[in-house]
């Protein structure tokens, strides 16, 4: 039973304020303090990516970083990507080619998709596929997950060009 | 009155069967909104999580929860002298035996459950987990289940009778202490003197590794006991949620009418989730006593050591033929390792499952099955992982049968494949081991495959590529993967398939409303197989109504009507026929209704696409949803108010699904590392419902098809320490290893599914894993391999080429 730490953190563009045992871990602070039930678990050891959260503009997975790790971090979860009223345009894409099944992998999916197209624009399938080679789908086979991605992709250069 | 919108534009608008309809599921899923079982919050709400063993045999000396109780937060700690006034400290599993809850006196595998602690929340659980005090004193362990017949060692005591005699088991005589049952199909004789005169026989062993369904979201629970109205509420992560309700009540003796069971959203579920697991009963106990709704939710370990586990099946068999290749008999062996309790999810006449469908798609005049179910020092499971019952067990064992009879008799595979189908007027076709085929159209799928592929130019590249590496120019092998599948699903007829007693029917129940939109509920529940978007575009297709205005509800037992769940591709099968039938059940209302409304004689007016027309005057019509308008607002005379219907169906037969798929691999003779250059999947599933569901349900198939023939294993040490427990050590693949399919079709419907559909979630795993480790063996047979074991991970693939002298 350790000392409780004073946390500040950023989720979704909301401050958050709390005390928390150094040794929880960020999932649970998102999941059961937040309530933010977005980010999943899958594997707890970092494998599977369901909890992938973005902090800092890095794609971070939140099963294995303790709260005090992430004292005075902005994190973006899946919530903080899109709504009913905004949607991204990955989420539009997964639905629109079938990248999801069951459902569990498809926010740590998205949200570390945002980040793979924010670093490259216009990837490869081979740079899809590796760059999201951290993210587990135990459904789609994966092939389907690509070509969102790649319809994403073009989407949002469209989308961009269109507004220069 | 006149209609603007033509017929064509009509059945578009409904959305219904035959198109890519997009899932209603994805937007709650892809904006993070979905609601599985550990998103559940509720005030007050507990944690509860096991003290497992570390041992695989022990007897358990003492239990000393002392210190545990103490850890702030924590509330209690349940072990087996807890449950055992309640009569729960054993559980019926599903296959006739009993299991242990919590450890009775001894345990029987690594990961069993010992204790249950029950804290504030999962931190303080763990706390408590740390400080329960458990002595043990070790026992032999028996891993092998070959062992385990020879062995003095008892690993069921409780089986045992005085004396040392031994009772009959569930499935009738037991030959050892360790042996579970015989199972029978075919005929033993006949097979043996066939195979004593063949021309050739060829004969194999082979080992189907244990494995996991693993899916992404583990096992997990809440129980709610509400002592003011004496009603238990239970969600958790069940396939089954009826049949889960009734062995809460059978089990715990609360009366079905007050336990309430909901699957929510199930992230996956491949055969894990079908099973009843202690987390279940200690979380329900745990609130009984607490007074307070407890979770439970298993952890990535948990998971994989302790809840169903699949196939770990030996088989020996013999195949026989005639010089000229037309299979003659089969026989096949199997002996069983089911673990410490057999707890195979199986229907209860069926200990072995469908296995019987070993004699695959092939003409085979005589067959014997013999299979023997024993006990081990591993976790108890038994599950179909991604198939109906053994069927993927069944499926490999006749394809690599029918590869080694093709090195036998030096021919071709593929002609040998050819030579030995059933042939199309052959169905309804009735196999030496007991089914009753349905329909299929094997030539015509498997001319289609080979075609597709060039067939004949891979062989011939093949040889080339064998000529080069023999001449130094290449490290490099390659191997064509064939496998044609024949799946047996929709279990089943209520005339031989029941699960603890409970006939294996589905239902759908309809109301539709005032204003022509719709709910229809289902026995069965989704785990990412999208009901809610294919069960809407068949009743959109048999009532007229648009797909967008029906909604689909499952899992929720106080409302869905009575169901055996979704496993064994029953879903569609099963429950899709009972949408159908409702359906038209509310269709010959609805005509009754359009005639009075049309003034005519009932056999007058006639169904089109949304609407009753008169016959021969088109022009006059009522759509459905005047109708659904007028069922409420008009007195009609003869006719009760309202709109609905329900359907419990008990399918006449299963249905049989197959497929033709070829698989092109390049291997690496000194890493041993394959690289999946094509994969060709030709599924007949019958009608199909929704393409682009279907052409996902073959991607992901095929995927942990690829995965279970290349590397995932739930492997044991001598000790019973099970060595593959985590994600770093069990193999899912990732985007990076898996190919891009290619998908293809034929359409053979069911003769007696309403709709002529026959489910295809599983077919791409059942005739996946054959294709992708045929294609590692094909690699090798030019250099006089003849069968290596799966997982053909890189390590085992290197070993192959290194015995075959490849390195030299």
């Amino acid at each position: 039973m350790s000392r409780k730490m004073h946390i500040t953190m950023t989720v979704n563009g909301k401050e958050e304020e709390f005390l928390a045992e150094p040794r929880e871990l960020l999932i649970y602070t998102l999941r059961e303090r937040l309530n933010i039930t977005g980010p999943h678990i899958g594997c707890e050891t970092s494998h599977c990516g369901a909890c992938t959260v973005t902090i800092g503009g890095k794609s971070v997975k939140a099963c294995t970083m303790f709260v005090a790790q992430a004292d005075g971090a902005d994190i973006t979860t899946i919530e903080g990507i899109g709504g009913p009223d905004d949607l991204h345009p990955l989420q539009t894409a997964f639905k629109e080619h079938h990248g999801l099944q069951c459902g569990y992998c498809t926010p740590g999916m998205i949200t570390r998709a945002t980040k793979l197209l924010e670093e490259n624009p216009n990837p490869t399938e081979e740079e899809i596929r590796f760059g999201m080679a951290g993210n587990l789908c135990r459904c789609t086979g994966y092939q389907n997950i690509v070509k969102s991605i790649q319809a994403a992709a073009a989407e949002m250069a469209a989308a961009k060009e269109a507004a220069e | 009155m006149k209609d603007e919108v033509t017929r064509e534009e009509r059945i578009d608008n409904l959305k219904g069967m035959g198109c890519s309809r997009k899932r209603v599921e994805d937007a709650r899923f892809t904006q993070g909104k979905g609601n599985y079982v550990d998103d559940i919050k509720l005030d007050g709400m507990l944690f509860g999580d096991f003290v497992r063993t570390p041992y695989a045999h022990a007897r358990i000396v003492s239990i000393n929860t002392e210190e545990a109780m103490k850890v702030p937060g924590v509330l209690a700690v349940l072990t087996a002298a807890d449950l055992e006034p309640l009569g729960l400290h054993w559980m019926p599993t599903l296959a006739g035996d009993k299991q242990m809850v919590l450890a009775d006196g001894k345990v029987l595998f690594q990961g069993q459950e010992v204790a249950f602690v029950v804290a504030e929340d999962r931190y303080a659980a763990a706390d408590g987990i740390e400080l329960v005090e458990v002595e043990y004193e070790e026992l032999p362990v028996i891993v092998d289940p070959f062992e385990a017949l020879q062995s003095d060692v008892v690993l069921r005591e409780d089986l045992v009778g005085d004396g040392g005699t031994l009772p009959d088991g569930a499935h009738g005589p037991r030959k050892h202490h360790n042996h579970i049952f015989t199972w029978e199909a075919g005929d033993k004789d006949p097979t043996a003197e066939v195979i004593a005169e063949a021309d050739v026989v060829a004969e194999e062993s082979m080992y189907y590794h244990r494995t996991h369904p693993c899916p992404l979201e583990t096992c997990g629970c809440v129980a709610s006991m509400d002592k003011v109205n004496g009603k238990l509420t239970l969600w958790g992560t069940f396939q089954a949620p009826h049949a889960i309700r009734t062995v809460v009540s059978l089990i715990s003796g609360i009366e079905e009418h007050n336990i309430r069971v909901i699957s929510p959203d199930i992230g996956g579920g491949f055969g894990n989730k079908v099973g009843a697991y202690p987390g279940y009963v200690c979380s329900v106990v745990a609130s009984i006593v607490t007074g307070k709704p407890v979770k439970w939710i298993e952890d990535r370990m948990d998971n994989l050591m302790t809840t169903a586990f699949a196939r770990d099946y030996h088989m020996t068999g013999k195949i026989a033929a005639t010089k000229e290749g037309k299979i003659t008999a089969l026989q096949c062996h199997v002996t069983a390792d089911h673990g410490g309790f057999d707890a195979c999810a199986d229907p209860t006449k069926f200990p072995a499952g469908f296995m019987n469908i070993c004699t695959g798609s092939y003409d085979i005049p005589t067959a014997y099955l013999e299979v023997d179910g024993v006990y081990t020092n591993k976790a108890p499971g038994g599950v179909s992982y991604r198939c109906s019952f053994r069927v993927t067990e069944a499926v490999y064992f006749i394809e690599r049968m029918i590869e080694v009879l093709a090195i036998e008799l030096n021919m071709d595979a593929a002609e040998l494949r050819r030579i030995n189908f059933i042939k199309k007027e052959q169905f309804p076709y009735k196999a030496a081991l007991g089914w009753e085929y349905d329909s299929g159209d094997y030539h015509t799928a498997w001319d289609k495959a080979l075609k597709a592929v060039d067939y004949d130019g891979l062989r011939a590249e093949q040889a080339q590529r064998v000529a080069d590496f023999k001449a130094g120019k290449t490290r490099s092998l390659m191997g064509i993967g064939l496998s044609f599948f024949t799946e047996i699903v929709g279990a089943g007829p209520v005339k031989n398939c029941d699960i603890l007693g409970l006939g294996m029917f589905d239902s759908c129940e309809i109301r539709i409303h005032p204003t022509g939109s719709a709910i229809a509920r289902l026995g069965t529940i989704s785990q990412g197989q999208g009901h809610a978007t294919t069960f809407a575009q068949i009743l959109a297709s048999e009532i007229g109504l648009p797909a967008d205005s029906i909604t689909i509800e499952e899992g929720d037992t106080d409302t869905a009507p009575y169901g055996l769940g979704t496993y064994g591709s029953r879903s569609t099968p099963v429950a899709g026929a009972a949408t159908a039938m409702a359906g038209r059940k509310i269709r010959a209302k609805a005509q009754m209704i359009a005639a009075y409304l049309l003034e005519v004689h009932d056999n007058d007016v006639e169904f089109d696409v949304d609407r009753f027309v008169v016959k021969g005057a088109p022009e006059q019509f009522k759509t459905m949803k005047e109708i659904a308008f007028a069922a409420y607002n008009q007195a009609i005379p003869g006719i009760e108010p309202g709109l609905e219907a329900v359907s419990y169906y008990d399918p006449p037969n299963m249905t049989y699904p197959f497929g033709a798929y070829v698989c092109v691999m390049d291997i690496d003779v000194d890493t041993g590392v394959p690289d999946i250059r094509r994969f060709y999947a030709l599924d007949d599933c019958g009608t199909r419902i929704n393409p682009m569901i279907i052409e996902g349900q073959v991607h992901g198939g095929l995927t942990e098809a690829l995965a279970v023939s290349l590397g995932q294993e739930i492997a044991y040490d001598d000790m019973g320490n099970v060595k593959t427990g985590t994600l770093m050590d069990f193999f899912l693949p990732t985007a990076w290893e898996v190919p891009n399919y290619e998908t293809d079709h034929t359409v053979t419907p069911s003769p007696h599914h309403p709709i002529g559909a026959k489910g295809v979630g599983e077919s791409p795993h059942v005739g996946g894993v054959p294709c992708f480790s045929n294609a590692v063996q094909d690699a090798f047979r030019p250099f006089g391999n003849r069968h290596t074991n799966m997982p053909h991970d890189h390590w085992r693939i290197w070993k192959t080429a290194h015995d075959l002298g490849l390195h030299d």
